[in-house]
């Protein structure tokens, strides 16, 4: 049998026990499901594995994927290859840490309480925000419970998102509002930007949150001056996606005047996993905090007066308010969150400024090079952060099976999410990629016909 | 008894009291109701100007793991509301009949406010609630 | 004598740094050409500046204020705290599966799109449905995506009356929270003097404005809804599906299957039946499950197989959509998938059968000192309720504090609300009978405190590094960030 390592009780043991239960068979305590739903045959699995040969399969299996430790990555789209110190799987693989469920009982959970605590203000820190909560799933859900908290806010039910907002994160948002029946609107792009004009001929008096990604999904920083002011003039909440790992060199959020700052946190020393887990950044002013969804570690005193940390403000949680509850979040990413927080603490503010510049620097470089190739030209005009839009003079789906050659990936083709821009690639370029890779990605895009 | 219960006031089986003071009735919870609450760490107060419904929620209490509504007694247009609750809501546990006062309404149909429970009625209710607990 | 730890905020200086990288080697230009000057940062990040050193003795000491499975005996109940396999950590972690891009072209995912296929195959096996999305990233998550589900369904065929879930008083918190975020109105069902729905009033309040009833079978009291065949007729008749809160799985894996009994979608959560750790609140994982008439419904991508090539399938016309950025928490799946791969059938159901032994066995050692409600033979968790205790002067928030300082996790106290003073217990299966022993006779001992000084054992934990924490402080003076002094 599989497992037996994992299931302690031996069959002497199993028969004490029921003799204390006062049954005389295991089948007497399966008697109260009914014969017809009782599954009258064993489950059709494949044959238990011993731990070798599951290791052995998995490993097989691992070994079919390509994967950035043996390509040179230039895709982002929102997960990005960037340095991981080493020292977060170790912290992370505590396994007081990672075997604990939600820190119901603080005073056996002040290690997760406090990571969480300091994880919270970290956030706060980046984005000048008052309040942060314990983490959402990822970006898109971030994306989507950020218009839905505005919504709370302002009791108004419309929003308005930009389309320079990624794709990923505008489908989980149209489906939770769809499902809500919530309206939500587009604001159209001029030039690979939200097109601000038209959200001042859009916005009105029934709009709760205006949506925008700060670098957008073209990896371009958008201006926002003056945004946040036609935002509030309609007493709308203005709700920015952020990239955490752009905001030491770009202005903290609450300084342009958002409201609610939410986004994707995987660049924070996160692997990418195939897209999961991610950490959904979640951080507001404080008026919002009563409408925000998840988890808040809070600051207290214990009955000795030393400082302590609890989950606080849980009223507005699914398991105290119930169907009035500002989210049904219960799970979240916290493991993830806690992996975010000793990536800050370990790379701390010169260490984040340094990766955040030479994101900037060679992806400034690469743009330069690849777009003075011919055929290559950048889809818009403006500064990148870390990614940038590329018409290339193909197909990007043929560009890319010649690049994997070389186990190079190359950039993400976002024709199918754009329509109208056809063969498009967005390549993203971080501190990990070197000059040589760069000038071999291009040496090997000059080449194509 | 172990749970106050004042005279001069009406109480309905939710546990709000509501005292008349002319054509405006004064709306709070009974120190039975905050006493199950627990220590009060919160109150959303109705706008002023907002029509309540006898019967229909009006103002929520929080404690620290439970929400309760506070029913509007009786019909009518709020007042006045008690702000301070806003920074210092245990004033409902302190003093759930005089601080502690929720907020004002002027009273649309005094036949409402007469159909409710007075001291007498209020206390065996809550002993007769105390032992199917 | 106990003391506060100190926060990052509060250690390090300036000039300390924990990181290493390699300079760049591009030419640089200056930020303010390659950055538009007023969307800068004028003010410098407060994050500290620490070692290396300092970094990894803050977390771990951290880490000892913390418990966990591999701490001791966490019978919290609806929760499935079993034990999670370290091999799980270990093969989640290969850089063939981690370090793998969402965006990278299908034939360089090929292993990923098999171990989701694969999975899918099993937990269609586990759970007697037609497909499963395995995007929802935890519980709540799967409801939520469960619900959209049969919302477009009902949607699809034009049946726009139902606005209504039903669901049970012993439903999980996160029920009528989903219902709510899915736009439905939540019609709360009352429960029979056995704990069962009370299927008296389910048949009144099913009618055509009925969308779903959402059940955890067996209850969050431990209990198999025996009338569960008659209860799916009522719902079905009526036009309505059942949704299955996979919470409870872990009762019955392979002896019964939610398909057979009648449930139209199910949720399942990996971090709970199938052993993947919890994370201190997560990441999790909530597949979600069909019947065929609604799988044209479920979000996009499925991953599909022709021939020996695996390929992402968006071709679903009436798909509700993504409910995740990209494809869920395949770094969590994994981990169910190699613990499936060791159990196999036999071992699945020995654990769900020692889970059921271990929590008939330990209730029935708490009953000689404790209340137990609707005490019958049981699934894998049951509800102590402490009202008795209580009246004595320490309640089951009491007790739990005072199993603290014996060494164990508590069980969830205080749910489900239809048990005064409940400590919803469950043992799972990778316990061993001398810790439910051990575990039994602290609550005796308990039992006996309170009888001698009841105020005392509502004062503690006396053992814990920080004592009762102020619940209500926090909540009336919300510190939720540090600030500088």
């Amino acid at each position: 049998m599989g497992g037996k390592h994992y299931l302690p009780l031996t069959d002497e043991d199993r028969q004490e026990m029921l003799s204390t239960i006062g049954v005389k068979s295991i089948e007497d305590l399966f008697s109260d499901i009914p014969a017809e739903v009782r599954l009258q045959r064993e489950l059709d699995l494949p044959p238990a594995l011993s731990e070798l040969e599951a290791v052995k399969h998995l490993n097989s299996l691992a070994a079919k994927n390509k994967h950035l430790n043996n390509c040179i990555s230039f895709m982002g789209a929102g997960v990005y290859d960037h340095f991981i110190p080493s020292v977060i799987k170790h912290i992370t693989g505590r396994s007081e840490f990672y075997t604990s469920y939600t820190p119901y009982q603080p005073e056996i959970s002040q290690g997760v309480l406090q990571a969480i605590f300091e994880y919270q203000t970290m956030i706060c820190q980046l984005t000048g925000m008052d309040v942060a909560n314990a983490s959402m799933y990822d970006g898109g859900t971030a994306v989507a419970e950020g218009a839905i908290m505005g919504c709370g806010a302002t009791r108004r039910s419309k929003a308005l998102v930009s389309q320079a907002v990624s794709p990923f994160y505008r489908a989980v948002l149209k489906n939770y509002f769809n499902s809500r029946g919530l309206p939500l609107e587009e604001i159209p792009l001029k030039d690979g930007k939200t097109d601000f004009a038209k959200l001042e001929e859009m916005i009105d008096d029934q709009v709760a949150s205006v949506v925008l990604q700060q670098p957008n999904f073209f990896g371009l920083v958008e201006d926002f001056d003056g945004v946040a002011d036609l935002v509030h003039n309609h007493k709308a909440a203005l709700v920015v996606s952020v990239d955490p790992l752009s905001l030491p060199l770009l202005q903290a959020p609450a300084d342009y005047g958002a409201d609610i700052v939410v986004g994707e946190g995987q660049s924070l020393g996160v692997p990418p996993s195939f897209g999961g887990p991610l950490l959904g950044i979640m951080a507001a002013r404080q008026s919002f905090v009563r409408q925000m969804p998840g988890r808040i570690a809070g600051e207290t005193v214990d009955s000795e007066g030393n400082r302590g940390f609890v989950l606080t403000l849980q009223t507005r949680e699914q398991h105290i308010r119930r169907e009035k509850a500002s989210s049904n979040i219960c799970s979240n990413e916290a493991l993830v969150a806690l992996a975010a927080a000793v990536y800050m603490a370990a790379m701390g503010p010169q260490g984040m400024h340094e990766v955040a510049e030479q994101c900037l620097q060679k992806t400034a470089y690469a743009r330069q090079k690849i777009t003075a190739l011919s055929g290559f030209e950048a889809a818009f005009s403006g500064h990148n952060f870390k990614e940038f839009a590329v018409k290339v003079p193909g197909k990007p789906e043929d560009i890319n099976k010649k690049l994997l050659q070389k186990d190079i990936l190359g950039g993400v083709d976002i024709s199918p999410f754009y329509p109208e821009l056809e063969n498009t690639m967005l390549f993203a370029v971080t501190e990990k990629r070197t000059r040589e890779e760069i000038d071999t990605l291009v040496q090997e895009l000059e080449g194509w016909k | 008894m172990e749970y106050k219960v004042v005279d001069g006031v009406k109480y309905t089986q939710q546990h709000e009291w509501a005292r008349p003071e002319g054509n405006i009735a004064v709306v709070g919870l009974s120190d039975y109701a905050q006493n199950k609450l627990g220590e009060i760490v919160f109150v959303e107060l109705p706008d002023i100007g907002a029509a309540v419904e006898a019967g229909k929620s009006a103002a929520v209490i929080e404690s620290v793991k439970a929400v309760a509504d506070l029913y509007a007694p009786v019909d009518g247009t709020v007042t006045e509301v008690n702000e301070t609750l806003l920074d210092q809501p245990e004033l409902i546990n302190q003093d759930p009949y005089g601080e502690g006062w929720v907020f004002k309404v002027e009273i649309k149909d005094e036949s409402q406010l007469a159909s409710l429970m007075d001291k007498p009625a209020y206390e065996e209710f809550i002993i007769k609630e105390e032992k199917e607990e | 004598m106990r003391k506060a730890k100190a926060l990052l905020f509060e250690m390090g200086r300036s000039g300390r740094q924990g990181y290493s990288l390699p300079s760049c080697d591009v030419p640089e230009k200056p930020v303010d050409e390659l950055l538009p000057k007023k969307m800068l940062r004028t003010e410098p990040l407060e994050i500290p500046e620490l070692s290396e050193v300092e970094v990894i003795r803050h977390y771990t000491e951290l880490s000892t204020r913390n418990f966990g499975v591999d701490t001791g005996f966490y019978p919290l109940g609806s929760c499935t705290m079993k034990y999670n396999p370290k091999v799980n950590e270990e093969v989640a972690a290969l850089p063939g599966f981690a370090c793998m891009h969402p965006c990278q072209p299908e034939h360089t995912v090929q292993g990923a799109l098999e171990l989701y296929y694969n999975m899918e195959q099993h937990l269609k096996e586990l759970t007697g449905m037609e497909r499963f999305t395995m995007q929802p990233s935890a519980g709540a998550h799967g409801e939520l995506t469960g619900l959209m589900v049969i919302q477009a369904y009902h949607r699809n065929r034009d049946d726009h009356k139902r606005n209504k879930v039903l669901i049970p008083v012993t439903a999980h918190g996160t029920n009528p929270a989903t219902v709510t975020m899915a736009g439905y109105e939540v019609v709360q069902i009352p429960s029979d003097d056995r704990g069962n729905v009370d299927l008296a009033a389910l048949k009144e309040a099913v009618d055509d404005t009925t969308s779903a009833l959402m059940l955890t079978n067996p209850s969050t009291l431990g209990l198999f809804e025996e009338e569960i065949t008659e209860m799916a007729r009522v719902v079905h008749d009526a036009g309505g599906l059942l949704y299955y809160d996979g919470a409870n799985l872990n009762a019955i894996m392979g002896y019964a299957r939610p398909g057979d009994m009648g449930f139209d979608v199910v949720h399942l959560n990996i971090h709970k039946t199938l052993s993947t750790p919890h994370g201190g609140g997560g990441p999790g994982s909530g597949p979600v499950g069909v019947k065929e008439r609604l799988v044209p419904y479920l979000p996009v991508p499925l991953v599909g197989k022709k021939g020996d090539h695996f390929y992402f399938d968006y071709d679903l016309p009436e798909s509700i959509g993504k409910v995740h950025s990209f494809y869920g928490n395949f770094g969590v799946v994994i981990k169910a998938y190699n613990y499936m791969r060791m159990m196999g059938a036999e071992g699945l159901k020995q654990a769900s059968t020692d889970a059921v032994l271990n929590s008939n066995y330990l209730a029935s050692l708490l009953k000689k000192t404790y209340y137990i409600p609707y005490d019958r033979i049981r699934k894998h968790e049951f509800v102590v309720s402490a009202k008795p205790e209580k009246k004595k002067g320490a309640g089951a928030g009491d007790i739990a504090k005072a199993l603290l300082d014996r060494g164990f996790h508590p069980p969830t106290v205080y749910f489900p609300l239809i048990v005064d003073e409940a400590l919803m217990t469950e043992p799972n299966d990778t316990e061993s009978k001398e810790t439910l022993d051990a575990y039994a006779q602290a609550m005796e001992d308990i039992a006996k405190d309170i009888d001698q000084d009841a105020e005392k054992v509502a004062a503690g934990p006396y053992h814990t590094v920080v004592g009762r924490l102020d619940e209500v402080r926090a909540v009336r003076n919300p510190i939720l960030r540090w600030e500088k002094k």
